[in-house]
């Protein structure tokens, strides 16, 4: 669970959870909107993780 | 499902609520009717900083010598009696050499930070903006 990955899932559950429930008043759509951010979330953290891979860092 | 109150509060009555919204999260939403969204925000922000004292983050203590610390403890605060409680339980220190650290930090920071969204969501909703 304290894994990079596992707390990335968490935070972005979290936030995803959050903004959604600001940005949209019916359930269906927080669903939907819940679902986007979240996915997002994870696609743009694991794509960035890979591109900052080959770096000397 | 939410219900929007039709009821346009005054300036000093959407204040109060609003003080309610950020010392307990969620309270705000659920004082304006909107039942929904604030089980969500009393359930998911209070769980999301009570993660960042589990991974062992800190509460920053308000330090003006120290820009960022500063600004991180304002964010901290955005909490509101969670906050209150963890710092009166004591544990606030964090462990600045767990591997966590940093994680518990972040979600410590952007759970208060996000308070303060759901704060001025409540006062929208109260002056009947939304």
């Amino acid at each position: 669970m304290t894994s990079h990955l596992g707390l990335m899932v968490l935070f972005s559950l979290f936030v995803s959870v959050v903004f959604a429930a600001l940005m949209r008043d019916q359930p269906a759509e927080q669903l939907k909107l819940f679902l986007r951010l979240f996915g997002g979330f994870l696609a743009a953290g694991i794509v960035l993780a890979w591109l900052l891979y080959p770096l000397p860092l | 499902m939410s219900s929007p109150s039709a009821a346009v509060h005054s300036p000093f009555r959407a204040c109060l609520i609003c003080a309610a919204a950020w010392a307990v999260p969620g309270a705000g939403h659920l004082w304006l009717g909107r039942i929904q969204k604030g089980v969500v925000f009393l359930i998911t922000l209070p769980l999301m900083f009570a993660s960042g004292l589990w991974l062992e983050g800190r509460l920053f203590p308000f330090d003006v010598q120290q820009p960022l610390v500063a600004l991180m403890a304002v964010a901290d605060i955005g909490m509101g009696v969670p906050y209150g409680i963890a710092k009166a339980l004591g544990v606030e220190g964090g462990r600045v050499v767990s591997i966590t650290y940093e994680y518990g930090n972040h979600f410590i920071i952007v759970a208060g930070l996000l308070n303060m969204l759901v704060v001025l969501d409540v006062y929208d909703v109260a002056r009947g903006r939304k």
